[in-house]
């Protein structure tokens, strides 16, 4: 290997990226787009769940369990209705997600200390929003009766119980984006890495380009590092841009080792680049390429590696699988790293498994290459 | 004119399914996408991995820990007598919950105080934490009901008067698959009509081969239908093998009007390839069309209230939605599949499918040149 011919590919892919003004902005805007969107407008947290009340009691008593309702941010009702039929058009539209059914003799009731039920309808085609909204009508409903023991209506007699003082570490606020950003710094470089290396090589096949190089003195692991020189410089100012975005624009906290940070990183893409490359080299077509590139990288990164889905949720044949999505382990230490404030202590064998997966991946590039014909 | 429509045709398909690697990639990976997806995409939290303080460690501790262990949703994987190593736990992601009892539990309780316990939730997935308060704070309410019916008799058993009595419509038994699996289709159909139609437009840009179809007597709106048309068809295809799927493996019926879903399919998968075409425009490269689409297809996927709700977002980015042909259709996908309505509480969401659909083919088309630059 000679370093002079690997800096003259090295310097063809530069320029040839270069000279590509729109993928090159592309590949800086697309992190961009994706940390401001997670920032700004995407949070998994359920607010304000449109609610429509028919509200047959029409009382003070009726009142005021709709002010608790309105008044926490859960819920926001949007609609007061008197009938059924409006009440199915309304959730089958999905104009609201929950209507409230009280009974005429709800005041009766509660004056009187007596049970009473009040119907609840969730729109369960949203099933995970659906769930979270059981939670909150619950709740709802332990806090109603908890102030309703204090009116002078009915007073139980005063009797021990446990107070659940939860307490969420890491994430005090239980906010999605401290979660997902440092997610984000994964699947952006498995964007950029593997699926635009996926068509470099292959593009050299499809315009014909190869024939020219194999008849260069050129040998493989000199065109092989060239070829994802470029683009280990383009994914490591993406983590740049995502760290300093989430760290100064979000208030993501980055309370581990920023060194640790961008080494684990690197690694991680080194692997993607090499995988990546390695489809280009075996399948030499861009479109095709790509497309395994999206099935091998992108969704794996995406779904099976815990960046929003939790893998121990996973039935035990699909947590398996995960053991070999790499992605998995750099999520691991990405959350280590930016949220726990662990190091190596913890995370060691994570980076090792990181580490050997880059490695094979190099290794299987090098054997696949041929400058043949 | 249908015969030039034809001998295209044949040209594209001829081309798309030469390649038995092409095939599988269209045919088989959008199912085992499916297969794999839906098992993974299952946000039920169960078997929480739980460590338990548990210093007093009297029948009523013991009690407690088994409150929580009822459901499933928790499951006690540590007993420990101090706050040894609870730190150690967390970090390592070997628990994500930890209860702690404090001292004198069983005293203070019979002494009718009330008791603080505290749960320590680990905050690096939110969503689950969130959850997983909800059934901590159910698993409370249950012993706190128990503790009143031994100290005061059943009469006392509930509570307090208001009862929710919820119903979950649609979906009585909140299971995700519901909502997931009709939404990976409208995300497959994104992918094949925006990523994979551009992509192939532009090959023929890249290899050189437009120029021979250009110098042939075929019309513009010939070529355009020539080249999307293969696309409609693989994303009908698509749909209907994920239909059976989802029907055979996942017990999933599409309970209202099948022509109707066909209907509001087309249009989608037509919007998109107008986008395609659009961006097939503009690029030169495929590695320029893959990041131009994926820099469409990023937001048209995180602002279709798929995993995010829309509800949820900044009201400016609210309005955007409603320029994303993904947000309508998977409101009339879950429309018709689970909820089986029709198009008398449709029709509002495909006429704007209709509009959408319209303004990017008429844009595609007259932006489109059959000439060289």
């Amino acid at each position: 290997m000679k370093l002079q011919r690997l800096m003259a590919v090295a310097r063809k892919e530069f320029i040839h990226v270069w000279r590509d003004w729109r993928s090159l902005v592309l590949a800086v805007a697309i992190p961009m787009l994706l940390i401001a969107l997670f920032g700004y407008a995407l949070t998994m947290d359920l607010k304000h769940v449109p609610t429509a009340v028919w509200d047959q009691s029409k009382t003070a008593e009726s009142r005021q369990l709709l002010s608790l309702f309105n008044g926490s941010a859960y819920f926001a009702i949007e609609r007061h209705i008197d009938g059924y039929r409006e009440l199915t058009d309304l959730i089958d539209a999905g104009r609201v997600m929950v209507a409230l059914v009280i009974p005429s003799d709800f005041a009766e009731c509660i004056r009187a200390g007596r049970p009473v039920t009040v119907q609840a309808i969730v729109d369960g085609a949203d099933a995970n929003n659906a769930t979270l909204t059981v939670g909150y009508i619950n709740a709802m409903g332990q806090i109603y009766n908890r102030d309703v023991r204090i009116l002078p209506v009915r007073r139980l007699p005063a009797s021990g119980g446990i107070r659940l003082e939860p307490r969420a570490w890491y994430n005090p606020e239980m906010e999605s984006r401290n979660v997902i950003i440092p997610g984000i710094i994964a699947l952006v470089m498995v964007v950029i890495a593997a699926m635009l290396t996926s068509v470099t090589v292959a593009r050299e096949w499809e315009t014909g380009t190869m024939e020219q190089l194999i008849s260069t003195p050129i040998r493989v692991p000199e065109l092989v590092l060239g070829k994802v020189a470029p683009y280990f410089v383009i994914g490591l100012l993406d983590v740049a841009i995502a760290v300093v975005m989430g760290r100064w624009f979000f208030d993501v906290p980055l309370r581990g080792n920023t060194g640790l940070l961008f080494l684990s990183a690197s690694i991680f893409l080194t692997g993607a680049l090499f995988l990546g490359l390695l489809l280009s080299i075996v399948l030499k077509n861009q479109v095709l390429a790509n497309q395994i590139a999206l099935f091998t990288g992108y969704l794996p990164t995406l779904l099976l590696s815990g960046f929003v889905f939790g893998i121990y949720n996973m039935p035990k044949a699909i947590q398996a699988i995960t053991f070999i999505v790499p992605a998995r382990y750099f999520i691991t230490l990405l959350r280590g790293i930016f949220l726990k404030g662990i190091g190596l202590e913890i995370l060691w064998l994570n980076a090792a498994l990181l580490t050997i997966y880059a490695v094979i991946m190099v290794l299987l590039c090098h054997r696949k290459m041929k400058l043949k014909l | 004119m249908i015969l030039r429509i034809k001998q295209i045709l044949i040209k594209e398909f001829l081309q798309m399914f030469r390649d038995v690697r092409m095939r599988m990639v269209v045919m088989v990976m959008p199912l085992v996408q499916m297969m794999v997806l839906a098992f993974v995409l299952n946000t039920d939290v169960k078997n929480i991995a739980t460590a338990v303080i548990d210093p007093d460690n009297t029948p009523q501790s013991r009690l407690l820990a088994d409150e929580f262990t009822g459901g499933n949703h928790f499951a006690v994987t540590h007993r420990l007598a101090t706050d040894k190593g609870v730190r150690r736990l967390l970090d390592a992601g070997r628990v994500r919950a930890v209860i702690r009892i404090p001292q004198h539990f069983s005293d203070d309780l019979a002494a009718g105080k009330m008791v603080d316990v505290q749960l320590l939730l680990d905050g690096t997935l939110s969503n689950d934490s969130a959850i997983t308060l909800n059934y901590a704070n159910q698993a409370v309410a249950s012993f706190n009901q128990r503790l009143a019916g031994e100290t005061m008799g059943t009469a006392a058993l509930s509570t307090g008067p208001l009862d929710f009595r919820i119903r979950a419509w649609y979906n009585p038994n909140l299971e995700s698959k519901y909502y997931y699996i009709p939404g990976l289709i409208a995300l497959m159909l994104i992918l094949i009509g925006l990523a994979l139609a551009s992509m192939a437009i532009v090959r023929e840009k890249e290899i050189g081969t437009i120029e021979q179809v250009m110098v042939t007597p075929i019309r513009r709106l010939e070529f355009i239908l020539g080249k999307t048309l293969p696309f409609l068809l693989t994303g009908v295809v698509t749909m209907t093998m994920m239909f059976l799927i989802a029907r055979l493996i996942f017990g999933i019926q599409i309970t209202g009007s099948i022509p109707l879903l066909y209907t509001s399919a087309i249009i989608y998968i037509m919007g998109n390839l107008g986008l395609a075409i659009l961006v097939s425009v503009t690029a030169h490269t495929q590695q320029q069309a893959l990041l131009t689409a994926f820099f469409i297809l990023v937001p048209a996927i995180l602002l279709s209230g798929f995993i995010f709700p829309i509800r949820n977002m900044p009201v400016l980015i609210q309005w955007l939605t409603m320029l994303n042909p993904m947000r309508w259709f998977l409101q009339v996908l879950h429309g018709i599949v689970v909820k089986g309505v029709g198009i008398r509480t449709l029709w509002p969401h495909i006429s704007v499918q209709v509009t959408l659909a319209g303004i990017f083919l008429t844009l595609a088309v007259t932006r489109f040149k059959k000439t060289l630059e």
